[in-house]
């Protein structure tokens, strides 16, 4: 009677062994490394990238553009514009559900939009436009414009920092000063607040109540399925820590492959290194409001000395990782075009300093600063020092880390009264595909991107652009801002560079070509 | 004992103020500003306007300070600038595991160290005891991070027994919690097996010259009850007291190895909190450990009232 009472009770807790086994296999949960560790929630509150991967997550927008750059309508069913351009109606498609079940409403969109028309700098160009944003029904938004404004369609459709993320209206009713506190969104995948623990853990679950649209998806665009049941955000800063986890099967995807993992990686049968992100650019930023590089052609000296290929070696370590571009826009995009004056991505170290003595550029060293922390960005500035002392200039490359350069990069002093000349950083092609999209693009002074540079052609050619509609005179205005670019300084490009996300081979499938980082359609087979 | 016990307490509250007075104003007067680690890189110098304005940075430094005073004495150490959580809720997520990753560390490094510093010292001169030795430099050389990628490459990537990364909450089972915990606990604990053994071998030679000692072993009470009952037991208070410092350092001291096992202790929170310039994270953390700190010095002074009866407060 005993035996038999043991058997019974060991075949009950194998079967409830089994069932619970069987249960946590049903639930497909995708674990993967994020660009960086999720800290603010508020994609409108922020820049950052991961913030924005997040905002995609779970917020939903009203056009997205494809993998080629292409806006296409996302929550929005139908629209039209008049003749000119000045008066427009969206309509929205069926289906669209807040995470908490409310339908999204053309109130909900019209409040969301006035949000992030506060702080985003492609949105505050289009409220600048705007005559009245209004809902004539639930589902429709009328758009009276009171100026050509051209780049309507673009704007709902920018996909990287800030997009115009739709969120409920009592949400977006949060001064655009604050971070919202409520991240009720109506996108594919729902934000698990309960279990959020910064620096370790973010989690989203299926948004069930989510109707992707018909469309293969494309970009930011078409059907955003959903596969598994619960995607996981494990923050691993070590970059070898990630790939050992990689490997052993206890993570299925690291986002953002670091450079100096490549090499092993890609070495290794078990994983697959994919590339679903076009290659994103790094750039030589100069300050504009200080001497020597409020002279223009000192600014030219220095962009003069650059040489692609020494920096983006330095940095990327392997081949595979970058190229040189000499374009401002994506190398291949729409705007792309090898006319860029003077420059060619080559050292002409004897023209920059033939331009440095016609400047009368006096010797006073450039101060260059180097985020020694920033194992992204801080093998440039090495390089690029020496080769600006080889074009002529006295450098003081000056090592902090990176929130100190973020801080000190606001300050218009002059270098030795805590100001600076010099700074590099990256920037994705979701930034730089479109120069109105591209947020150091500025030649309005004191109330542009840091640099602060004064270009009022620049400023006519933007809003040239701004205005029209027609895409060849787009094109041709787009390459003379490049013209503009190159003639005022503003920006030195470094070359491209190609982020890989790394996944376990046969386990991970799906991941979606766009413009940023974006996680839906991914399937997980196991 | 009480009075003393009183006293300490008490005297936690100046060292309080000065570490809270030192830390706000140092890192308001350091390079650097959470506005525009938050606006991020496409943002500009209006938008960090906006947001020192909406995290009440433009006010004068004095009002800043009283206003979180004024918060701090009614137990409330603010909220992360970033994530808008309590500072004491990112703490308390962080806490478990550190402590657990602080404690298996000490039962690790007590349970190896003093033992060998026992043996090392019974064998004073020998052989046993340059082995011993030699293994402390070894130990004291090894970085924790090395260490950890040969542990994780030994245990996790070629054997595969031990997961690589990560942190199981003790509440979701000990299997898990332990099997998370073997490497980092052994790569951390290295070098406090090194100091202890150190320290050990030291007090226990110096206790076995002394005249009780002599007196034991002609009363003829074995070797092993000499070495442990007196030789031992009158070495313990510079014992407990390394002790004591490794806790402390301990507590503060594990980011290396949280980074290398990803594992969301408090040693990471405090890297990334002064990494993004999250002034009342850094705060609180720096206010937390000052508060532990204390605590652990009160309770090794209070164990030399066991240890050394010939103490008296």
């Amino acid at each position: 009677m005993k035996t038999k009472l043991l058997r019974l009770t060991a075949l009950v807790a194998l079967t409830g062994a089994a069932a619970l086994a069987h249960a946590q296999d049903a639930e497909k949960v995708l674990r993967m490394v994020p660009q960086a560790d999720l800290k603010v929630l508020d994609p409108i509150w922020t820049t950052a990238f991961v913030t924005r991967d997040h905002g995609y997550m779970i917020y939903d927008t009203l056009f997205g553009v494809d993998e080629q750059g292409k806006v296409k309508p996302q929550m929005v069913d139908t629209y039209s514009a008049d003749a000119d351009g000045l008066n427009w109606t969206l309509t929205l498609r069926e289906g669209l559900r807040f995470h908490d079940g409310q339908p999204v409403t053309a109130e909900d969109v019209i409040q969301s939009l006035k949000r992030w028309g506060q702080r985003d700098n492609l949105g505050q160009k289009m409220f600048a436009a705007l005559e009245t944003i209004d809902a004539s029904d639930a589902k429709t938004i009328k758009l009276q414009f009171k100026q050509p404004f051209g780049m309507v369609l673009e704007a709902l459709a920018k996909p990287s920092s800030n997009p115009p993320f739709i969120l409920p209206k009592k949400v977006a009713e949060t001064p655009a000063g604050e971070q919202i506190a409520d991240t009720t969104g109506s996108g594919p995948y729902i934000f698990k607040a309960d279990e959020f623990r910064p620096g370790e853990k973010v989690v989203y679950t299926k948004n069930q109540q989510y109707v992707p649209r018909a469309e293969t998806p494309s970009g930011t665009t078409g059907g955003k399925h959903v596969y598994v049941d619960r995607v996981e955000w494990l923050i691993i800063k070590d970059a070898q820590t990630q790939a050992n986890a990689l490997v052993n099967g206890e993570i299925d995807m690291v986002s953002w492959v670091p450079a100096g993992q490549y090499a092993a990686l890609k070495a290794n049968p078990q994983i697959e290194l994919l590339a679903p992100v076009p290659k994103g650019m790094y750039a030589m930023h100069l300050n504009h409001h200080v001497p020597p590089f409020n002279n223009p052609k000192i600014a030219q000296a220095a962009i003069l000395t650059l040489n692609q290929e020494a920096l983006m070696r330095a940095q990327m370590i392997n081949q595979d990782l970058y190229n040189p571009c000499t374009s401002i826009y994506p190398c291949g995009s729409a705007y792309d075009s090898g006319n860029t004056a003077y420059f060619t991505g080559k050292p002409q170290f004897e023209k920059a300093k033939q331009l440095l003595k016609e400047a009368g550029y006096d010797g006073t060293p450039v101060v260059l600063m180097n985020p020694s922390d920033f194992t992204l960005l801080n093998k440039f500035p090495p390089v690029l020092a020496q080769l600006l002392k080889q074009g002529g200039f006295n450098v003081d490359m000056q090592s902090l880390d990176w929130p100190s350069l973020v801080a000190r990069r606001a300050k218009k002093d002059l270098p030795k009264d805590g100001g600076w000349n010099i700074f590099i950083t990256g920037w994705g092609a979701s930034d730089t595909m479109n120069p109105l999209y591209f947020a150091p693009m500025t030649g309005n002074g004191e109330k542009g991107w840091f640099g602060w540079a004064v270009d009022d052609k620049l400023e006519q050619l933007k809003s040239e652009f701004l205005a029209t509609m027609d895409e060849a005179k787009r094109k041709d205005l787009a390459q003379q801002i490049q013209t503009q670019v190159f003639e005022t300084g503003l920006y030195g490009p470094l070359g491209e560079s190609q982020n890989y996300s790394a996944v376990r081979k046969g386990v991970v499938s799906g991941l979606v070509n766009a413009p940023i980082s974006v996680f839906w359609n991914i399937k997980k087979h196991n | 004992m009480l009075a003393f016990f009183l006293r300490r307490i008490l005297a936690t509250v100046p060292v309080l103020v000065i570490v809270a007075l030192i830390v706000f104003f140092m890192l308001r007067l350091a390079p650097g500003d959470p506005a525009a680690a938050i606006v991020g890189n496409s943002g500009t110098a209006d938008d960090i306007a906006l947001v020192r304005a909406s995290l009440g940075l433009n006010d004068a430094l004095p009002i800043q300070f009283v206003r979180w005073v004024g918060e701090l004495v009614q137990g409330n150490l603010g909220e992360s600038f970033f994530m808008k959580i309590p500072v004491t809720e990112l703490i308390s997520q962080r806490i478990e595991p550190t402590i657990s990753l602080a404690a298996l560390t000490l039962v690790v490094a007590v349970a190896v160290a003093v033992p060998l510093g026992v043996l090392a010292a019974w064998r004073h001169g020998g052989w046993l005891d340059r082995a011993l030795m030699g293994f402390s430099v070894l130990g004291f050389s090894i970085p924790a991070f090395v260490l950890g990628y040969v542990l994780i490459w030994l245990f996790s990537l070629h054997w595969q027994l031990l997961p690589v990364q990560g942190y199981a909450r003790f509440e979701n089972g000990f299997i898990p919690w332990i099997r998370h915990l073997i490497l980092p606990s052994i790569a951390l604990s290295i070098i406090y097996v090194a100091l202890i053994a150190r320290v050990t071998r030291a007090a226990v030679a110096e206790a076995m010259t002394e005249d009780y000692i002599r007196t034991a072993r002609s009363k003829g009470i074995s070797e092993a009850r000499v070495l442990i009952r007196h030789g031992l037991a009158n070495a313990a208070v510079p014992i407990v007291t390394v002790i004591g410092i490794g806790v402390a350092l301990l507590i503060g001291g594990v980011v290396v190895t949280e980074t290398v096992f990803a594992i969301p202790g408090l040693g990471q929170l405090t890297v990334e909190a002064v990494l993004s310039r999250d002034f009342p994270l850094i705060q609180g953390i720096i206010l937390f450990f000052s508060v532990i700190y204390v605590f652990i010095n009160l309770l090794v002074d209070l164990s030399y009232l066991v240890l050394d009866p010939r103490i008296r407060y």
